[in-house]
């Protein structure tokens, strides 16, 4: 249970800590879509460069990145296997009953396997040095728009907020379970599929039924504190852009007319 | 059964950057067929501690034995359910561990998972859930309809039912009312009388005395004393306040004594030992 990266934050101090959040989202979220743009290595490595970059800035060990990128390790490989074998195009290098693995494959192969890569470690960068309820901030922050056709952006903040909260606390309560049910003899790595399946019940119930009443309890301190909704709140922490951000947008400017550049000249 | 730590180091995340080390060098006996009580402030190691004794946390260092198994970092997953099916653990507020769709069944999954046949482990579910005073009346209803206190003893029930040979409670007594806590204190005793080994932790001490032959102090991951409980709780009273230990509630009146100049010879546990003293040793003036 503890070795689950995805939405872990490490405190730290870092340049990239130090940036407001919405910074942090934007960026994140400017990068993905650019980089879908990549079609030749020498924009890749372009991309690559940037993400290597910022991955030096949060000052951050890389196993943390190495453990965010494991789970979807098989992800990556099935993908991997799907562009190798269905890719047409010549030269062909050899084929595989009816399938052809081609250079264009491998190519492409190659590009969705760094394409993944790059976008975990991006993502890894935000939830790394970004703590949850600064997420739900800024998200509500960067959404605030929308509250003119009526979308509760507030609220919907406020639910990832608890959501993100909640996470920890039920991990921790999941692993309680478990030490509670194995030494009453529960055991995963026995028995057929249906037997394994059978064996997350004694889990799952304990879970949700510890769910279901913090999530009451939460609600009960919430009303008493005197909690409604649809008002409009003030923040305890409010959010700033300061100079550190203006660097970090001239960067991700940089960052995406020089992508552009090396895409038309060397276009491939 | 008896339990041996032999230099148990423990570390979380061991050989990472993220490690975190919990204990230290902990050499400790919990004899056999006597209530082991540990005791220390939150944090210092004692729900890791009990952990070991049925294989949920393997040593990084250092070995544990129970019996005649033996616990090392290289002990292998699938030889840890002979040792589980020997040690029952109860955690905190047990009855967080409640699923099945009665309370008979419930009490029947340990017995079960540990081989037993659906008969004997019914047999087995009966008897654990008459012991643990759950009247046979609840045994067919949801345990999620009980109350908290008949939650907490189908769950103790679900821990006994496997008949292990050694029992460690985290806190059994917490959240409890008093008539509650006695009964449960009471159960230990009679737990310890059928020759069971028992670990408890606690932090009430007037529980402690009530039922511990043997008494270990974690403080910040090492084990700082281990004895009878007449031993340590007439240690100096500075060593309980860095400790941050209580004492009994016999003792902590004894000390108050002692600030408005009444001494007692030695510091009593029980209140009736209490009363005891300051008839013989009080003048009446």
């Amino acid at each position: 249970m503890n070795n689950i990266m995805i939405g872990r934050f490490v405190p730290g101090n870092s340049w990239i800590h130090r940036l407001d959040p919405r910074t942090k989202m934007i960026v994140t979220f400017v990068y993905i879509i650019v980089m879908l743009w990549a079609s030749n290595w020498q924009t890749y490595a372009w991309t690559a460069a940037f993400v290597v970059a910022m991955v030096k800035l949060t000052d951050q060990p890389f196993k943390l990145y190495w453990d965010g990128l494991k789970p979807i390790f098989w992800l990556i490989l099935f993908t991997v296997i799907l562009q190798l074998l269905f890719t047409p195009g010549t030269p062909i290098l050899f084929s595989v009953g009816p399938f052809q693995v081609t250079v264009p494959g491998i190519l492409n192969a190659i590009y969705v396997m760094v394409r993944f890569v790059l976008i975990i470690l991006m993502s890894t960068i935000l939830t790394l040095t970004t703590p949850p309820t600064s997420i739900a901030n800024a998200l509500e922050s960067l959404l605030s728009p929308l509250k003119k056709i009526g979308v509760p952006v507030a609220e919907l903040a406020l639910m990832l907020a608890i959501a993100l909260r909640f996470v920890p606390l039920l991990m921790d309560e999941m692993q309680k379970i478990m030490n509670a049910q194995k030494s009453r003899g529960m055991s995963f790595s026995t028995g057929g599929p249906i037997k394994r399946a059978k064996a997350i019940i004694p889990l799952l119930i304990p879970l949700f039924i510890g769910a279901l009443q913090r999530a009451l309890d939460l609600a009960n301190a919430m009303e008493v504190r005197g909690f409604k909704d649809a008002v409009q709140r003030t923040k305890y922490r409010i959010l700033s852009y300061q100079k550190i951000d203006k660097v970090a947008f001239a960067a991700l400017i940089g960052f995406v007319i020089i992508f552009f550049v090396i895409k038309t000249w060397l276009h491939g | 059964m008896a339990i041996r730590f032999e230099k148990v180091n423990f570390s979380y995340g061991a050989g990472t950057t993220l490690a975190q080390s919990i204990l230290h060098d902990v050499t400790l006996e919990m004899p056999t067929g006597q209530v082991t009580a540990i005791v220390g402030q939150t944090g210092s190691g004692k729900s890791t501690l009990i952990q070991h004794i049925n294989g949920l946390l393997k040593p990084t260092s250092g070995r544990v034995t129970i019996d005649n198994f033996e616990l090392t970092h290289h002990t292998k997953e699938k030889e840890l359910v002979k040792l589980r099916k020997s040690v029952g653990i109860a955690f905190q507020f047990p009855e967080n561990q409640l699923f099945a769709n009665t309370v008979l069944e419930d009490v029947m999954y340990a017995p079960v998972n540990f081989g037993a046949t659906k008969s004997e482990a019914k047999l087995a579910a009966e008897h654990a859930l008459t012991r643990t005073g759950v009247v046979r009346e609840l045994w067919g209803k949801s345990p999620f309809e009980l109350s908290g206190g008949q939650m907490r003893r189908v769950a103790m029930a679900g821990t006994l039912s496997s008949d292990p040979s050694v029992v460690v409670m985290d806190e059994p007594a917490a959240g409890l009312d008093p008539k509650g806590q006695g009964e449960l204190l009471q159960l230990v005793l009679e737990l310890k009388k059928l020759g069971k080994t028992i670990v408890i932790i606690s932090h009430q001490m007037d529980h402690v005395i009530a039922v511990a032959d043997h008494v270990v102090v974690m403080h910040e991951g090492r084990v700082v004393a281990q004895e009878s409980p007449q031993i340590l709780f007439n240690r100096d009273i500075t060593w309980f306040k860095t400790m941050k230990l209580d004492l009994p509630k016999a003792g902590q009146l004894a000390e108050k004594l002692r600030d408005e100049g009444i001494t007692l010879s030695r510091r009593p546990l029980t209140l009736n030992e209490l009363a005891d003293l300051i008839n013989t040793e009080v003048s009446h003036e």
